[in-house]
């Protein structure tokens, strides 16, 4: 049976980590699937006392700051435009209402499905919101070339693009974190390379791109245990059925023809200088910052809300005073509980 | 034709409306006395079972039945998941002015077709007609009453440690196959509703144990809201075997693409039932193939945990949001 030796290589597996590990490490995850993949097959549990997973800021919906739902808010109600999001984006709060509350907001499935709108209705202005890491940017890319090719002059994209690797360096430059490893994203790395990492070799952390199949992240914790004993920093590639050293060059070139790095703010964190991607001067036709001509907005934090700290992995879910109270899925709070693949949101869903 | 205001007025109209459509579907001897009030007769020394239920489905005909089959298995399985033998239904209708009778009668024939499978009678009902507008096309309610024969006593507060759960089929049919023509997916997909009167696979259940506890029919909310129910009543803990779950393969080809799990989608042709432990196989085999044990009953506090299929736990949380409004 597939399924019984499955069982027995994750006992292995299981059984060789609580062996190598000997001292407690802390690991974190920076992808959202990986945060759920984790939660939904118990990982966890099948881990010794001393070795704990924590998530990062990975999930891109809860990354992205109030005062850019509430940019994306005014769009949607402002007469004339239509707003093409990802669903996961319409019941995150901003200030006081939710994307899905504006006016005029359609669910798309792909930034193609965008561009067909603008095609079909060229009397309204589409702004695509671009949300989303080294995965989704050059899709979001692509679509704008496409616009620039075809001339379209009723198309936009609000880029909210972040880039892993700073928000990694800010993890790192923090004296009090006690990260032993990352969990690197699949996905991300199979557009950007595994060389993309090699900036952690000089870091005091050890570091693998896992797969997201539970064989996959729990060979990669074990990996990952081996190096942090061994004291290896050097990024390992455990995903090489998917993710090459270069990664998909003509993608990050598609990305980095489009965009350009700039400052951006992350829920919760801040301000990360060089961890978002704007749109060059060369297409800014279909910048909905410039045809909008929208200004930056800062939105507190709701009250007590521990989102910030949990994206650090500082904090827990279950230590946020709203956690399963004032904050559950149907109503919440923060957006770490909004999104499907948010920290609080697995850990109200699966945790023991 | 269409429904109109004179429909449900009381006059000539409604009455060659009932005489015609609704009689002429559903007529027997109790039906057509066309009294106010139906008078039924009980089998003696039985306990009544009473359930009702109201049906807004969208849409109306949908892959593997129809809002006038699903307003007869709601009912007929709802009273089956007491141990009750289904007897008698009510049938109100809700109409929209301009509603199209040919519509309507198909789903009466439906709702005759379903009601013969399950050996019920509709034995009374109403009819009231809505402005434009008011309504969307057709609402249904029906109530039905079961006669429970002494001796049988389900509850979903009846179950003890050392106790099993099974499932009678794979989960999740009926919900994703309204998800796939709602949603129109850019795939096409032979999933169908599952919907079907359980009272006769209730009955020889019954028939085969008297170690049954509970039933439940897994409608919104799906398995995994069934099992809640269980824990909570029961005060037991409850741990499902990831690796035993029964769906189908294209169902779960969906739910991968969309995001769903299979444990919170509706069915509304399959049975959660709770028994001791010696009665696991011969209710399996008279469920069939598809169905399987997939959940074990521990001493309380009450808990639902997951043993997923690489041998990791988890906590199995209750349904926290609407997954697809208007599936029944």
């Amino acid at each position: 049976m597939h399924s019984a030796t499955l069982k027995e290589k994750v006992s292995l597996l299981s059984m060789a980590l609580a062996t190598e590990a000997r001292r407690p490490l802390t690991f974190m995850e920076v992808c959202g699937t990986h945060t759920m993949a984790i939660a939904r097959h118990g990982i966890k549990s099948l881990l010794p006392e001393n070795v704990s997973i924590v998530s990062g800021p990975g999930c891109p919906v809860c990354v992205t700051s109030a005062g850019d739902i509430e940019r994306a808010i005014s769009l949607g109600d402002t007469p004339g435009v239509i707003v093409a999001t990802f669903g996961d984006m319409i019941k995150v709060p901003g200030e006081e209402r939710t994307l899905g509350s504006a006016a005029n907001v359609k669910v798309i499935y792909s930034p193609l499905d965008a561009l067909e709108l603008a095609r079909s209705t060229p009397d309204k202005q589409v702004v695509l919101l671009g949300i989303g890491f080294e995965t989704t940017a050059p899709l979001m890319a692509a679509a704008i070339l496409q616009a620039h090719r075809e001339g379209l002059s009723n198309f936009t994209v609000l880029s909210m693009h972040k880039v892993v690797p700073p928000a990694l360096q800010l993890l790192l430059s923090d004296p009090t974190s006690r990260l032993s490893g990352f969990i690197l994203p699949g996905h991300v790395s199979a557009i950007t390379g595994r060389i993309y990492y090699d900036f952690l070799k000089d870091s005091r952390v050890s570091s693998v791109v896992a797969g997201f199949e539970p064989l996959d992240i729990m060979e990669s914790l074990y990996l990952l245990v081996k190096a942090c004993m061994a004291g290896d920093s050097r990024p390992i590639n455990n995903y090489p059925r998917i993710v090459r050293e270069e990664g998909n060059p003509k993608a990050m070139g598609t990305m980095f023809q489009v965009f350009e790095p700039c400052d951006a703010s992350w829920r919760g964190i801040g301000t990360i200088p060089a961890s978002g991607l704007a749109i060059r001067s060369e297409y800014k036709d279909f910048d909905a910052v410039r045809r909008f001509d929208l200004a930056e907005r800062e939105v507190p934090e709701p009250a007590g809300c521990l989102c910030g700290a949990i994206l650090m992995g500082k904090a827990l879910p279950d230590q946020c005073r709203h956690f399963g109270k004032t904050c559950t899925p149907s109503f919440p709070v923060g957006p770490c509980m909004v999104s499907t693949e948010g920290t609080c949101a697995a850990w109200f869903k699966y945790n023991l | 034709m269409n429904i109109t205001m004179n429909h449900g007025a009381g006059g000539r109209v409604m009455h060659d409306f009932i005489q015609k459509s609704v009689v002429g579907h559903l007529g027997n001897d109790l039906l057509t006395r066309m009294d106010d009030a139906a008078v039924l007769d009980l089998p003696a020394g039985s306990r009544l079972a009473l359930t009702t239920d109201s049906y807004v489905v969208h849409p109306l005909f949908f892959p593997g039945g129809d809002i006038g089959r699903l307003a007869v298995c709601g009912t007929v399985n709802d009273l089956s998941t007491a141990g009750a033998d289904p007897l008698y239904l009510t049938l109100a209708f809700i109409l929209e002015e301009g509603f199209p009778l040919a519509d309507l009668d198909r789903i009466l024939a439906s709702i005759a077709a379903t009601a013969r499978e399950a050996g019920v009678r509709i034995v009374t009902g109403d009819t009231k007609v809505v402005e434009r507008g008011k309504g969307d096309g057709i609402f249904i309610n029906t109530a039905g009453v079961g006669a429970i024969p002494a001796g049988v006593d389900l509850s979903t507060h009846n179950a003890r440690p050392g106790d099993v759960i099974l499932v009678s089929g794979p989960m999740g049919n009926h919900e994703v196959a309204l998800f796939a023509v709602r949603e129109k997916l850019p795939f096409s997909t032979s999933i169908e509703s599952d919907a079907t009167p359980l009272n006769h696979l209730v009955q020889r259940l019954l028939a085969t144990t008297p170690e049954i506890r509970a039933i439940k029919d897994p409608t919104r909310g799906g398995v995994a809201s069934a099992l809640w129910e269980i824990c909570e009543h029961s005060g037991v803990a409850v741990t499902v075997d990831e690796e035993s779950l029964p769906v189908d393969k294209e169902v779960r080809g969906v739910c991968e693409l969309v995001g769903f799990d299979p444990l919170y989608l509706a069915n509304e042709g399959k049975l959660v039932v709770v028994c001791g432990p010696e009665a696991e196989g011969p209710l399996l085999e008279v469920m069939g193939p598809g169905a399987a044990r997939i959940a074990t009953v521990y001493r309380g506090p009450a808990a639902l945990t997951m043993e997923t299929a690489i041998g990791g736990r988890r906590r199995l949380s209750m349904l926290e949001s609407v997954q697809l409004p208007r599936i029944c």
